[in-house]
């Protein structure tokens, strides 16, 4: 019942594969099971624990969920969450040594600081810049020489060049419309203010209108809200049998820093403690050796997601996974109508 | 007992001897640091640049020396006579008598030659007078990059700069017309070299082939029925070889006998020549030079055309002897002894040989291989074009001074530039080599520099090629030779027809020029040689002596061969001699050979003397603060060069361990034995060989940046990468050349796992979010040229502004792109069938100024008759758009105005473009993925390229593997690893570092399946790997054809993707077909929608009509309307026009 129980619930890393991938609690697979799905015990079961939140990076433990579901969250974070990109660059003058069109994919892929939500899709047929579904920025930069400059490097300003870098702060927001009331203008405009551009020198410019619009990672990775997110499973080491002095030295070693400790027992030995499985990424190192290998297992628990997420900037990362939980809902909401309308049918 | 302890000492003593020398030879640290030390004084393409030196300050003086007078016959008080030559700098000649230097990069963009005027100082006569002109200029001469005489020699980067120069480029090209081309290398047999080989008949054969400034002749000495002769060109039969002798004057049987030697078997097989020659009736010299005369073939013109007259036939026969059968080989005041040991020596060698008692020589051995250069074959070709310029200055002075004219002759004012100038440009242009004086006919010559990847460059200027055809199916040139090691790659080679025959220098290859001779043929007097012609065969032959040779000559014999060569090497360690000079013996035929000719292929090694190499870890350190150049090691005799015939003689160590006893020398650094192109495989020491020369292969089509001036430049086909990267798996290689800075691919995350199904066949799965990052994104450039050209009738090409729509005032749309000049303005992206130039050209360009103003003087239309004008635009064709990058409007040599356009289309990645890593393994992008749908690890990571691991097992490229923990290991640490042949950072180390990063350390991570969201079964390889992206894109490939344009001629549909071709049913399809039984397919595939037509056919006489009338027969009566392809009517009526009647005969179908 035990080993059972272990399928069920474990992932099992050996030296060379990974046994019991997939899950298996399904309905009716296993008797004596009721695998059933109950909202109730769901509910007992579920949980969520923040371990980490800032403006940018957040990292949660997901509990008692599927990995379908997980990997659905994942999915739509990635891919279907809308963000405003650069999407259209009028060029009036671009002397710098980048062509036009590198120049804007470079710019097409500085993340920008606006809420998407307050935004709709651009009809593609639409010409017409609405103040509802674009943003406007303008990025107008000439090099000269530095007249303070001086070859001997005294002064301060040693660069020789103005502007020869042309940085994100560099753009300068255009409202049009009721942007100007509506939003703040610190609200607007890219992440950061020290993505470098594009190099100049003196005697080149560049005259640029960059026109952003509301899209989806899987059109172009350069909506994708995050920059990436990801989970792992939660690993569990098991110390079949006790481990003391040198092998349990080894055993240290073998992983991350915290994830084993050694304490000393009352009999003058010190002895392997598993302390933080958390830390292990896994690199199966104590498998290698022939002494310890047969006293630990290593497992991941099935249903214990570690999820990160790291935002571009524009939203914050708890803020997002909100949103993709709605989006998950609607979906079902979606399937859901799309069933009763063809039994209705 | 005593013995016995004796031995016992002795064997002792040995112990502690070899103990001495096996004393641990401490490794020399960092000793690849003489690498780059090296490559600072002799770059990749200094051989090239050395080469051309050596001509344009030397060599040019001589051949000015030895064509140094112009006699003409009308007037022998005339002469002229160069007193000195020199090449100036390059510059332009604008017309107006302006003339300014000139920079390379300008030729290139204005189509222009590089090239500099060649002056000379001249003495002659003028009327009565002696005159003496400085700095006339005969002519100009394309000068090679980099070398002393351009403007870019010993300039640093900002000069480079400004000069719109890559201080990266290696030079070594030439640039005629505006397009760059290099002068291959070219291999072939040494000359005056004695060569034992066997001929067809399989006798052995004794061959020299002589060549002088004058004269490139072939002598052969051969045996034939225990008899020996002397075959040569110039004689119509093979003369026995004692006439040879007697006619040397040589007239004693004894004495000829003792030159080949006293040896017994010796005199056993040349007896019968001696026999023979009695038999002939041959004891003088006179009688001798009497047959040979009778021998000798219709002369040639030297001899025949002037001074024939004066000469009998014996005097021609002692002419011969002395200047065309062993030309090499010096007759002063026609003393032939020397010749004489020289022909004898060569009998001795191929009775040697016959015996058994020397092998054959292995015409493969790189020993007795010389490569030519930019340099000499430029000699060659300049001397042939000077010699001409002299005759035809010659011919000019011989016609008009015997005329009296008022004005007294200038030779001055008839000096043509043209033909040296033209001469040389176009040879090199095109690449035939034509030297009449050799009769010398050579087709491709120099390439054009392809500069699609900075590595192709390199490639291309080290690459060497064989005279050897192509065609033919031998495998011994074509095989790897064991004299290749270190001088030439083992790797680069190309696949194919080419295979071994196109090779590639290895890094420290340095090929020598000429040196002077003479200096050294007094070092060897003073060091002891004895002259040979006086001495007799008994002494030459005697077991201690041996002769001394110089480039193939004799020039004495020595009874102390080891003090003769210890000392040269003496010498020549140091710095007291030349350091190409190289020195070896030949045992068995007691030969000391000195070589200090050009073309020898050689490189540098640590010398060891007694088990300790002289260069030590104290000596690096130097090096590497710059308190020592690779020219001290030379000059204190730490390191020297060695020549392949030096290498045989010496024992070379390759690693430190290796050093006992009997070492000479010691190895700088294995790696150095690859070449630039297979130095940057990292690990190839792991790979399967062929893998390697795939990858050699390859990276000249990789995708990256090519020069620092790449914006600035104008190629007709450019590809760019637009953010290569550096590899994070580095070699010495690599950072030697210099391609870090200029890389040409990307380091991609790479997991090894299969997905989807549409990875067989080595294709390659992409991931989409990759790719709009910036991953494999190119920028393709391509030049369009137009030339505004001028006619005979003084009308010329014209532009003129777009074509406006009178209603809507807008140009239409074909001129939509055009700016008012008529010319598309920069920036502007253009669609398939726009216009970019719109150009005009007059309807008549023929018509004489006096038609045309008959013409005009009866129309009285003006001369800007603009109707007449034919439309002639350059027209943007390409279905998929372009932006204009860059337009340019100059003028070229011929004054021509010429617009060049350059477009730009950035291209992403898409299904099917061609990728590949390092290994030679490429593949072709199968599928592009959503980053969703990828697999990730427990970091979120997700691999940018899947590739199937069945790439692995069948080609074996363990380097591969390697490099990719290399990455992994160094991504982590944030250094770059080194994968170096034959060293590199080794696998144990790397995986050290992942264990400690928290990684698996066979590189192996847990991946989650992007699809389902589980883990993957398997562990996944993954890491970044260095991947190239290859010039072979989709988009230009891509061809699909429904209905299209047709031939005009035969009405079938054209050929080719660029003419909007077909795609050919050919024989073998249609053989399908047939066997198949498919015949209305047939019909239809072959004739319904290929060029069917309709023809009438009269039943009575069978031929054609037309309109259901026989014109034949004057009936309609059986006229019958059938359908036959296009081609095959066109046929028979091409058959009627040769008097041949095709009839046909129709049965009414049952």
């Amino acid at each position: 019942m035990a080993s059972l129980n272990n399928i069920r619930t474990r992932i099992k890393l050996e030296e060379t594969e990974v046994l019991h991938t997939t899950s298996t609690d399904f309905p009716g697979n296993y008797p004596g099971y009721d695998d059933r799905l109950n909202l109730d015990e769901f509910r007992k079961n579920l949980k969520i624990q923040i371990s980490n939140l800032d403006t940018t990076t957040t990292e949660f433990d997901l509990i008692g969920i599927d990995a379908a579901i997980a990997n659905a969250f994942r999915r739509i974070l990635i891919a279907e969450l809308p963000s405003m990109a650069i999407e259209k660059v009028h060029v009036t003058e671009n002397s710098s040594v980048l062509p036009d069109d590198v120049l804007a994919h470079r710019l097409g892929l500085i993340p920008l600081h606006a809420d998407p939500r307050l935004f709709v899709d651009k009809v593609s047929s639409d010409t017409k810049e609405r103040e509802d579904d674009t943003l406007i920025f303008k990025l107008k930069v000439a090099c000269k020489k530095n007249p303070k400059a001086t070859t001997d490097g005294n002064d301060n300003s040693k660069n020789p060049y103005i502007n020869s870098n042309v940085y994100t702060e560099h753009m300068e927001w255009i409202p049009i419309g009721n942007q100007a009331t509506k939003f703040k203008s610190e609200d607007v405009g890219p992440v950061s203010h020290d993505i470098l551009i594009v190099k100049l020198r003196p005697g080149q410019e560049i005259d640029l209108k960059l026109v952003c619009h509301k899209g989806i990672g899987r059109d172009h990775a350069k909506f994708s809200p995050v920059c990436t997110a990801s989970y792992r499973l939660m690993p569990e080491i098991i110390l079949k049998k006790p481990i003391y002095d040198e092998d349990a030295e080894q055993l240290q070693k073998c992983f991350t820093q915290g994830v084993i400790e050694l304490e000393d027992d009352n009999k003058g030995h010190r002895r392997a403690v598993v302390s933080k499985p958390r830390l292990d990424m896994c690199s199966r190192e104590a498998l290698r050796y022939p002494a310890l290998k047969d006293c630990i297992e290593l497992n991941k628990i099935r249903d214990h997601f570690i999820f990160s997420i790291e935002s571009v900037g524009a939203l914050s990362p708890d803020q997002l996974f909100i949103d993709a939980i709605k989006l998950v809902m609607s979906k079902c909401d979606r399937l859901l109508q799309e069933i009763d309308g063809n039994i209705n049918n | 007992m005593g013995v016995q302890k004796n031995k016992n000492l002795d064997s002792h003593d040995t112990v502690d001897d070899l103990d001495q020398s096996a004393a641990p030879v401490k490794s020399i640290e960092d000793k690849w640091k003489l690498v780059p030390a090296f490559l600072k004084i002799k770059g990749l393409v200094k051989q090239h640049l050395d080469s051309f030196d050596y001509f344009v300050n030397t060599e040019i003086k001589k051949i000015m020396l030895a064509n140094q007078e112009i006699l003409i016959e009308s007037d022998p008080s005339f002469y002229m006579r160069y007193l000195n030559i020199e090449v100036l700098s390059p510059c332009i000649d604008e017309g107006f008598n302006i003339v300014r230097p000139i920079t390379p990069h300008e030729c290139r963009l204005r189509d222009m030659s590089y090239s500099a005027p060649i002056s000379v100082d001249i003495e002659y006569i003028r009327g009565k007078e002696r005159v003496i002109r400085k700095g006339l200029v005969i002519g100009k001469l394309p000068i090679m990059l980099r070398s002393c005489k351009c403007v870019l020699y010993q300039k640093n980067e900002a000069e480079m700069a400004k000069m719109r120069e890559c201080p990266l480029d290696p030079g070594g090209y030439f640039i005629t017309r505006g397009t760059e081309r290099v002068i291959l290398i070219q291999e072939q047999i040494s000359k005056n070299r004695m060569l034992i080989e066997k001929d067809s008949k399989d006798r052995f054969q004794c061959t020299v082939t002589s060549t002088t400034q004058q004269t490139k002749t072939k002598t052969g000495v051969y045996e034939s029925k225990g008899r020996y002769f002397l075959a040569h060109n110039s004689l119509t039969d093979d003369i026995p070889i004692v006439i040879i002798f007697k006619a040397y004057g040589i007239q004693s049987d004894q004495e000829i006998a003792e030159l080949i030697g006293f040896e017994d078997y010796i005199l056993n097989c040349f007896s019968a020549s001696i026999e023979e020659c009695h038999r002939l009736g041959i004891f003088t010299q006179i009688q001798a030079l009497k047959y040979i005369s009778t021998k000798m073939k219709s002369l040639s013109k030297q001899f025949s055309s002037n001074q024939s007259s004066r000469h009998s036939r014996i005097d021609e026969a002692r002419e011969i002897l002395a200047h065309i059968i062993f030309a090499h080989v010096p007759v002063i005041e026609y003393n032939y002894k020397l010749k004489a040991v020289y022909t004898a020596s060569m009998v001795r060698r191929v009775i040697q040989a016959q015996l058994g008692l020397v092998n054959i020589d292995d015409r493969d051995y790189y020993g007795n291989k010389r490569l030519e250069l930019a340099g000499q074959l430029i000699a060659l070709l300049f001397e042939d074009l000077f010699k001409r310029f002299n005759t035809e200055l010659q011919k000019i002075a011989n016609k008009i001074i015997p005329r009296q004219r008022a004005q007294q002759f200038d030779v001055t004012k008839h000096i043509r530039p043209d033909i040296i100038t033209n001469g040389l440009v176009i040879a090199i242009s095109t690449g035939n080599w034509t030297i009449k004086r050799f009769k010398m006919e050579r087709h491709g010559v120099t390439h054009v520099l392809s500069r699609l990847s900075y590595v192709a460059g390199i490639g291309m200027m080290t690459m060497i090629t064989s005279q050897f055809e192509k065609t033919r199916k031998v495998s011994g040139p074509r095989s790897l030779q064991p004299s290749q090691w270190g001088m030439l790659c083992p790797s680069d080679t190309p696949e194919g027809e080419g295979c071994g025959l196109v090779k590639n220098l290895a890094l420290m290859t340095h090929i020598t020029t000429d040196i002077e001779e003479k200096p050294l043929i007094r070092l060897a007097q003073n060091l002891g040689i004895e002259d040979i012609t006086m001495m007799n065969g008994e002494e030459i032959y005697a077991d201690n002596m041996f002769i001394v040779m110089l480039n193939g000559n004799i020039i004495g014999a020595t009874n102390k061969p080891k003090k003769l060569i210890d000392s040269i090497r003496f010498l020549r360690r140091k710095g007291y001699l030349n350091e190409f000079i190289s020195v070896y013996t030949l045992k068995k035929q007691r030969v000391i050979n000195i070589s200090s000719d050009s073309g020898r292929l050689c490189r540098p090694y640590i010398i060891v003397i007694k088990g300790q190499p002289k260069v030590t870890n104290q000596h690096i350190q130097e090096l590497a603060l710059g308190q020592k150049t690779f020219i001290d090691f030379l000059r204190q005799g730490l390191v020297e060069y060695l020549d392949v015939n030096e290498e045989g003689d010496s024992n070379i160590a390759v690693y430190e361990k290796d050093i006992n006893k009997e070492t000479t020398h010691l190895e700088i650094e294995p790696f150095t034995l690859l070449g630039a192109c297979a130095g940057l495989i990292p690990y190839p020491h792991h790979n399967q060989s062929p893998r390697n020369t795939y990858q050699c292969a390859m990276g000249k089509q990789a995708m990256g940046a090519i020069g620092y001036n790449q914006s600035q430049r104008c190629d007709t086909l450019l590809y760019l990468l637009v953010y290569p990267q550096r590899h994070l798996v580095k070699t010495r290689t690599i950072e030697l050349i210099n391609l870090e800075k200029l890389p040409a691919g990307q380091n991609a995350i790479v997991a090894v796992m299969s997905y989807s199904g549409y990875d067989i066949e080595d294709a390659l799965i992409l991931n989409k979010s990759s790719l709009d990052r910036g991953f494999g994104r190119c920028i393709v450039y391509k030049k369009q040229v137009v030339a505004m050209k001028r006619y005979p009738n003084r009308s010329c090409d014209k532009i003129k502004g777009p074509l406006i729509n009178i209603d809507t005032k807008k140009p239409k749309w074909e001129h939509e792109v055009l700016d008012m000049d008529g010319i598309v303005g920069v920036g502007e992206i253009v669609d398939n069938k726009q216009v970019l130039v719109n150009k005009y050209t007059p309807s008549s360009t023929t018509m004489t100024l006096a038609e045309q103003q008959n013409s005009t003087s009866t129309t009285t239309t003006n001369v800007f008759a603009e109707p007449e004008d034919k439309e002639t635009p350059l027209v943007y064709r390409n279905s998929v758009p372009a932006c204009i990058e860059k337009v340019m409007l100059t003028s070229n040599h011929e004054d021509m105005f010429i617009v060049k356009l350059l477009t730009r289309q950035t291209r992403r990645p898409e299904i099917g473009d061609k990728f590949s890593s390092r290994h030679g393994q490429k593949g072709v992008c199968g599928l592009i993925v959503q980053q969703e749908d990828m697999p990730f690890n427990d970091y979120g990571m997700c691999p940018d390229i899947i590739m199937n691991p069945h790439g692995y097992p069948s080609r074996m490229t363990i380097g591969k593997l390697i490099e990719l923990l290399g990455g992994k290991a160094g991504v982590l640490e944030g250094k770059f690893h080194y994968g170096t042949a034959f060293g590199g950072d080794k696998i144990v180390d790397l995986s050290k570092v992942l264990i400690e990063k928290g990684f698996n350390y066979l590189g192996k991570d847990l991946l989650t399946s992007g699809l389902t969201g589980e883990p993957l079964q398997s562990y996944i390889f993954f890491g970044p790997i260095f991947y190239q992206k290859l010039k072979h894109m989709v988009q230009d490939k891509m061809h699909a054809r429904a209905r299209g344009p047709r031939s005009v001629l035969t009405r079938q549909p054209t050929e080719g993707r660029s003419r909007d071709g077909g795609l050919r049913l050919g024989e073998m399809e249609r053989d399908c077909l047939i066997g198949y039984g498919a015949s209305m397919l047939i019909l239809e595939r072959l004739m319904i929608s290929s060029d069917q037509f309709q023809v009438d056919v009269c039943n009575q006489c069978g031929l054609f009509g037309y309109n259901g009338w026989c014109q034949f027969c004057k009936s309609s009566s059986d006229v019958a309307t059938i359908k036959i392809p296009y081609a095959c009517k066109l046929l028979f009526q091409e058959l009627q026009s040769m008097n041949i009647v095709p009839r046909i005969s129709l049965k009414t179908q049952i």
